[in-house]
């Protein structure tokens, strides 16, 4: 994977954040991105809708997107604008459908960073730098069949190239 | 070394012999979407090329989610799930037919020594007939749709035994709570858990159904039931764990003692025994879910009402798992009892689950659901609080207006 890190504003949360309160259940049922872009996080954060800018990160702790299989979930976090979610751990369906939908998750399980620093995401290089605090933390490493379908731009691209798994 | 039976289902389907850890390309043998996952899954697998599925006699769609459509978005989505359907020649369940996991079971689609695919988190359910169900997002199964493989990381696997006999009253729903508590809501996540013991080989396909239902609620990737006294009308060959396989944590409980158990709000994992919520007074009871409405569990919420009103100013809503479930009950009198106590039944799917229709609380209303999950907003209100726990013990909060154990109501 050769891509640039990306850097933005972190927003950041608390531990076993589900999918219905990422988007909830009767918000769901659409095909409508702009729909699930305008309640993201509504049930955990009423403002993050209107807050959140293009390019920001989401910060999260342990079991982020446990819950349902509902891919709205990284859809509506994708549809909102944010460029990368960092997370101390993944419920293990959102973590794939993040990488399937081509939005870039990255696990770093001990991290400092606080509302509002501002964060590079280096997914090529498993880092992570917090340049408010001058820090850097190291992420777990990801399967390499996730590198590839991540590298691909998602698993829609990634078949769309190869045909099958390889 | 021996294997778990996650390692042998997933040998089998990569053709060679898989370790936990390993990652691996699986063929599949089915794969199951609903309207809250078809229509993006569909999307997916028209945007990846698919104009044929893998094998249309493997593929199911189910229209369970929000079935009757409550409003005219959702009415387009069931279109485009039927209209794909026809064209694909795969197998479509339409409204009231049942929920998704009861309707693979049912109808024999899974079956032991299987690995299912199911765009849907509850799909290790399918461990209760020794499959490997795993959930998976659209896009992952719309790829499965199309190539009939899938990847997996191996699993590791938790085993649980579970020893003695359960008390009457006592049931699978409080076992799978209990052990919540002691897991947590991340305690299998990315793992495998295998249950075992006596208490397991006693249960009946709707206990170990409940059982392995719930292990999403710890992050499992699947919950597989060891097969001994597993009965299915059909033959089979079950796939046992091999006694020197390797295990990430062994767990043991001895049910005999347990008494009925309950998730407070707002997380599955808020587990308490019953006595240290009894009397919370309630407005709203609901029996349903692919958890726990089986002919069974109405059985025991119509033993518990037998006929009498439920308390002023609650109401009690019941979605079968399926028609064949509603039409055994009504056959043996089950609904009609539970009727006469003021049941409002809704058709077979998942109803007010997931809060898309049919049932959602009002601000401040206190829910006791048979269900699954009771995160903040799930049932459709997020001012609503929502307490978990067995048909047996829904039936009898709703019977007395507080959340009640069986045994107190008589
Ligand atoms: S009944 Fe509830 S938990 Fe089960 S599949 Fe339906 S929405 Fe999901």
């Amino acid at each position: 994977m050769n891509s640039e890190p990306i850097c933005g504003i972190a927003h950041v949360y608390g531990d076993n954040i589900d999918t219905d309160r990422i988007i909830p259940g009767k918000y769901t049922k659409t095909l409508d991105m702009a729909t699930l872009a305008a309640h993201v996080l509504e049930d955990l954060d009423p403002d993050f809708a209107r807050t959140v800018r293009p390019g920001d990160l989401l910060v999260a702790g342990y079991n982020f997107g446990c819950g349902s299989s509902r891919e709205q979930a990284p859809l509506a976090i994708k549809a909102a604008g944010v460029a990368a979610v960092i997370a101390r751990s993944f419920a293990r369906i959102f973590y794939r459908n993040a990488i399937n939908i081509g939005l870039p998750v990255i696990e770093v399980e001990d991290h400092a960073i606080r509302p509002g620093d501002r964060v590079a995401v280096d997914l090529a290089a498993g880092l992570v730098v917090n340049h408010t605090r001058n820090e850097t933390y190291r992420a777990t490493a990801m399967p390499q069949q996730m590198v590839d379908i991540l590298a691909a731009g998602g698993l829609v691209n990634y078949l769309l190239r190869y045909g099958d798994y390889v | 070394m021996g294997q778990t039976i996650a390692e042998k289902i997933l040998s089998h389907h990569a053709g060679k012999t898989v370790r936990a850890g390993d990652i691996v390309i699986v063929r599949v043998d089915g794969v199951m979407a609903t309207d809250a996952t078809a229509p993006l899954a569909i999307q997916a697998f028209r945007a990846m090329g698919g104009v044929r599925l893998w094998d249309p006699t493997r593929v199911f769609l189910v229209i369970d989610h929000a079935a009757p459509a409550p409003n005219e978005t959702v009415a387009n989505l069931h279109r485009l799930m039927r209209d794909f359907a026809c064209k694909m020649g795969c197998r479509l369940y339409d409204i009231g037919e049942g929920i998704c996991h009861q309707l693979m079971i049912e109808n024999e689609h899974v079956r032991p020594g299987d690995l299912f695919l199911g765009a849907d988190s509850h799909s290790p359910t399918y461990g209760a007939v020794n499959a490997f169900g795993v959930g998976v997002g659209s896009t992952d199964l719309a790829a499965a749709m199309r190539t009939g493989k899938t990847w997996l990381k191996v699993p590791k696997t938790i085993q649980i035994t579970l020893h003695g006999t359960l008390r009457p009253g006592v049931t699978a729903k409080d076992v799978i709570l209990r052990l919540l508590r002691e897991l947590g809501a991340d305690g299998a996540n990315y793992q495998a858990i295998e249950f075992n013991g006596e208490a397991v080989r006693a249960m009946s396909l709707a206990g170990r159904i409940t059982l392995a239902n719930m292990t999403a609620e710890m992050g499992a990737k699947t919950g597989l039931v060891d097969p001994t006294g597993l009965s299915l009308d059909y033959p089979f060959t079950p796939v046992y764990p091999d006694p020197d396989a390797e295990y990430s944590r062994r767990l043991a409980l001895d049910v005999s003692t347990l008494e009925p158990q309950v998730a407070r709000p707002h997380a599955p994992d808020n587990v308490v025994p019953i006595a240290r919520v009894r009397g919370t007074p309630i407005h709203y009871a609901f029996i349903g879910s692919c958890t726990n409405t089986r002919l069974e569990d109405l059985a025991a919420a119509a033993a518990v009402l037998r006929g009498r009103p439920v308390a002023p100013g609650v109401r009690l809503v019941i979605a079968p798992a399926s028609r064949r479930v509603f039409e055994a009950a009504l056959q043996q009198g089950i609904v009609q009892t539970l009727s006469a106590s003021g049941a409002v039944f809704i058709p077979a799917g998942c109803g007010p689950c997931v809060g898309s229709h049919l049932g959602v609380p009002g601000d401040g209303e206190v829910v006791i659901s048979s269900t699954n999950r009771n995160f903040r907003g799930r049932m459709g209100n997020p001012r609503a609080e929502i307490y978990l726990a067995s048909p047996a013990v829904v039936a009898a909060s709703a019977l007395a207006g507080h959340i009640a154990d069986p045994a107190e109501v008589g």
